[in-house]
């Protein structure tokens, strides 16, 4: 396998002008007649399918949720990053260029990370232009916050509904190709297997989720958009449905997976509570704006919040962190998070948790301007925990958030499978070892809307595409396996739940490849997740049958691939013999507990090939070179 | 989490059926030593794991982010949609709303354009076919001008914000004795009517939405108001009037322009 990352010659500034330039285009009488198949109608989906439908492509949308306006990417709260500096504060697309690759700790590729940036600005004028309601200003300009890793205010947003209110932009143009009769939409239908003809993606293979009929999608091209893999850890910010079963098949029939350690744990999540807890649920990070983290400097202090007198808090992030104080970078403030609780001053049941404390910000602005800014998340916090956080500080933990690490792509968005296109949170590609607040919204759209129609274009001018039959060998090979699993699934009929074992993979994940890794853990987790995949085939019970509308047998599918992608994940952890972003390995790190980098072994990726059943999965690198943003050390001090 | 508060015992009546050709009934389950601190939907996952260890059929219900903004969830709790917390929906309710030993009745939406799927689940595919229909402004990708080109008036900004917090989940439906879905289409309406990016199809949008709001067989809107008061998200239902003068407007016009037509052909 060889990784060539196409990204084009020049100074970083002219490489995307040059490459559109260079790239080859279809003729418009010409695009109607190339299918393309989207899988996923979050941003990144429903802007690409929208956008190439508008371009004149056959376009076939695909999701699993019961309407494209559910995906995941609706619940993203803070807001959405663009270099437009209508704060005159001195921001500019190098400089979050430059904030970008520092955030993720210079292990993100450069000419992509700069494309993204150039892109962002054009990306609010296309939501704004939809009607998408970003705050606004007085004078009737919009309105700015900041986020962490950030000294500008560059971040847009829609109350704490930015997500919402992009993704609905999105899904309107969507549904406006679809009423044209430009897109057809497939809701509730799961991609379960890509098919390759002659090398090249060229099909899907999909189950109905309401019938449970199994049928192949062919086309000319296929895009992936179908999101991150954080819910390995069963305890997520992500929604429940959320799963890596697209990108694993295609990573099993020959799609690199880059970075897959790369985690994002993410500092502002509402603690677990319970044993019977199923999802967590996030605390946008624009909190911090306002809210100041603390906890107790005496180890046990178990006195309400407002008993504990000023000088007896600790304000960590803002003691060791002043120049950033508490927007610092997710992976620093939770790892911060995590030695604040280990060190015995932790709050809350359990002493997993830390305080978000407002009540500064509600003496110096008053409770209005606060409830003008936050109101929904305070309300969401109120609902949750019974607790009103106008009056007695939040509650809050790291939980498993976002996923940096995806399908390997070159500059043009493709996968090591040619046809196969990743985009979005599925891919590895623009946020290196730590995404920044604000910037998965802004990469999703950029793919969606900005680059990969002008990408999939060269793709199909440049290769021969013969029509495949729907009887191919190839399309019955991939629809056998995929009737095959199902039987398994329901063949077994053991006696532990899906969730059980979901539950067990995440105890596994969260405890060697959470927030903090080391060598000892990694291997005792290579050991116990084959033991616990081995167990599922043999003892899961699925009711049921395929013929029906069945949730257990959908989660099986998918926990059946957390439970393999899981133990890759463990892997590339382990080999990543040092620590940067959120990838945090205990024997790598500076005297102050920083993460500490080994740019001379590990200034790479490493994407993995699938070698086979039972056998190790082959690593390669990409070389990452940094001839603008120069390898430093990140401090936010 | 900070009630710690002692566990509930329910009594709950679930519609079960099979698919949407099949007749559904009432099935009678108990829900045991359920925790205040759970959502309602993980209470559901209790009794559903319970159902599987004894090798019964789980009970079907949709549910995606399980914080309140994905619209997927939606149960109908003893007449309610959602529930009975205001502006709460059902993955955000706690069990903390109810009392040891309650009864609970739980229904899917029930609407002639909503058929059932299975169980709780319903197909509201009829609210996406409404904003294709016109729910949109028309802006090609890299169509757009600076995004300061036009200010915004705050009170018009946040208006439409108010509009445009719609989840779509429907319940506004259930909720209205006429199955209408008058407040789903006006908070699309009304957003868009609000900024300047909406007038230039400012009338036909709403004359389409409307059109098929129709044609998926929503019954129309008597003021009952039950559809806001079932709203998770507060929506108002003053974007109904608003939608209301809109469409009158829209007829007008459409009026004028046919009388024109006429006009020009018979000159």
């Amino acid at each position: 396998m060889e990784l060539r990352s196409n990204t084009p010659a020049g100074p970083i500034e002219k490489k995307w002008e040059k490459h559109r330039f260079e790239m080859k285009l279809v003729n418009p009488a010409n695009k109607r007649k190339h299918r393309i198949i989207v899988v996923g109608s979050g941003l990144a989906g429903a802007s690409a399918a929208a956008s190439m439908a508008e371009l004149g492509y056959d376009v076939e949308c695909f999701c699993y949720q019961d309407s494209p306006r559910r995906a995941h990417s609706i619940a993203a709260q803070g807001g959405i990053n663009a270099a437009k500096n209508y704060q005159n504060d001195g921001d500019s697309v190098f400089r979050l260029f430059y904030d970008t690759v520092k955030g993720g700790d210079f292990r993100a590729r450069e000419g992509n990370v700069y494309r993204l940036a150039e892109t962002s600005v054009q990306i609010i004028d296309q939501c704004v232009a939809q009607g998408v309601p970003f705050a606004r200003e007085y004078g009737g300009l919009l309105a700015n916050r900041s986020f962490g890793g950030a000294q500008v205010s560059r971040t847009f947003y829609a109350r704490g509904q930015t997500g919402q209110q992009l993704l609905l932009g999105a899904y309107s143009a969507l549904e406006r190709q679809i009423g044209l009769g430009k897109v057809k939409m497939f809701p509730r239908h799961e991609m379960l297997e890509p098919i390759l003809v002659d090398g090249k993606a060229r099909g899907i293979v999909v189950r109905d989720m309401v019938s449970g009929k199994f049928e192949s999608r062919l086309g000319d091209a296929v895009v992936l958009a179908t999101g991150g893999y954080g819910s390995v850890f069963y305890l997520a910010t992500y929604a429940k449905g959320c799963n890596a079963t697209a990108i694993w098949r295609a990573y099993k029939k020959g799609a690199a997976f880059g970075n897959p350690c790369y985690t994002q744990i993410h500092p502002t999540c509402i603690p677990v509570h319970g044993e019977y807890q199923s999802k967590l649920t996030l605390m946008s990070e624009s909190l911090r704006n306002d809210g100041r983290i603390w906890v107790p400097k005496k180890q046990g202090d178990t006195r309400a919040p407002g008993q504990i007198p000023e000088d007896e808090r600790d304000y960590y992030l803002e003691r060791k962190y002043p120049s950033y104080g508490n927007l610092a970078p997710r992976d620093i403030a939770s790892r911060a998070a995590k030695q604040a609780c280990d060190d015995g001053r932790g709050v809350g049941p359990g002493g997993r948790g830390v305080y978000l404390d407002f009540s500064d910000a509600i003496g110096r602005l008053g409770e209005d301007a606060i409830r003008e800014k936050y109101g929904n998340l305070f309300d969401m916090y109120e609902r949750i925990t019974a607790e009103n956080p106008y009056k007695v500080p939040m509650r809050i933990y790291p939980a498993s958030h976002y996923t940096m690490g995806g399908l390997w792509v070159d500059y043009n968005l493709m996968s090591t499978i040619p046809g196969l296109h990743v985009i979005g949170e599925a891919n590895f590609s623009d946020h290196g070892a730590n995404r920044l607040g604000a910037s998965a919204l802004m990469q999703g759209l950029a793919d969606g809307y900005f680059i990969i129609p002008y990408t999939i274009g060269n793709y199909l001018a440049s290769e021969k595409l013969d029509k495949v039959a729907a009887d191919h060998p190839e399309v019955k090979k991939a629809e056998a396996e995929v009737v095959e699993r199902t039987r398994r699934f329901l063949a077994i009929n053991g006696n532990r739940t899906v969730d059980e074992f979901h539950r067990a993979l995440g105890r596994i994940m969260w405890e060697h490849c959470g927030m903090a890794r080391n060598e000892k853990g990694l291997e005792a987790a290579l050991q116990k997740i084959p033991a616990l995949r081995e167990e599922f085939w043999q003892d899961v019970r699925v009711l049921g049958q395929n013929e029906e509308l069945n949730q257990s047998l959908e989660k099986a599918g998918r926990v059946a691939d957390f439970l393999e992608l899981g133990e890759l994940m463990c892997l590339d952890a382990l080999e990543r013999r040092e620590s940067c972003g959120g990838h945090f390995r205990e024997e790598f790190q500076t005297a102050d507990g920083e993460a500490l980098r080994d740019d001379q072994a590990f200034c790479h990726v490493a994407a993995w090939e699938y070698a086979g059943p039972g056998k190790k999965p082959v690593r390669h690198v990409e070389a990452l070179e940094f001839e603008n943003a120069h390898l430093a050390t990140r401090s936010y001090k | 989490m900070s009630t710690n508060g002692k566990s509930l015992n329910l009594t709950l009546h679930v519609w079960r059926q099979k698919d949407a050709r099949s007749a559904g009934r009432f099935v009678t389950y108990e829900a045991k030593d359920i925790s205040p601190d759970m959502s309602f939907l993980e209470m559901l996952d209790v009794v559903n794991e319970g159902l599987i260890q004894k090798r019964e059929d789980p009970i079907a219900f949709d549910h995606d982010c399980r914080e309140g903004i994905c619209g997927t969830c939606g149960v109908v709790i003893n007449g309610s949609p959602h529930g009975p917390r205001r502006a709460t929906t059902a993955c955000q309710l706690h069990m903390r709303s109810f009392k040891d030993g309650a009864v609970l009745t739980l229904e899917p939406w029930r609407a002639k354009a909503f058929p059932v799927v299975k169980d709780l689940i319903v197909d509201r595919g009829a609210l996406d076919r409404i904003i294709a229909a016109g729910g949109f402004v028309s802006v090609g990708t890299g169509n757009a001008p600076d995004a300061n080109a036009i200010p915004i008036a705050k009170q018009s900004a946040e208006l439409a914000m108010d509009a445009a917090a719609c989840i779509g989940c429907g319940a506004c439906v259930a909720a209205c004795p006429n199955a209408s879905a008058m407040l789903f289409t006006s908070a699309k309406v009304s957003q868009l009517a609000l900024l300047p990016q909406g007038q230039p199809e400012r009338y036909d949008r709403v004359r389409k939405m409307t059109a098929q709001m129709d044609a998926e067989g929503f019954g129309h809107c008597t003021n009952h108001g039950e559809c806001e008061a079932a709203c998770p998200k507060d929506i108002s239902v003053s974007n109904i009037a608003r939608m209301n003068r809109d469409f009158i407007k829209a007829s007008v016009i459409a009026g004028a322009r046919a009388t024109r037509a006429g006009d020009s052909a018979a000159g």
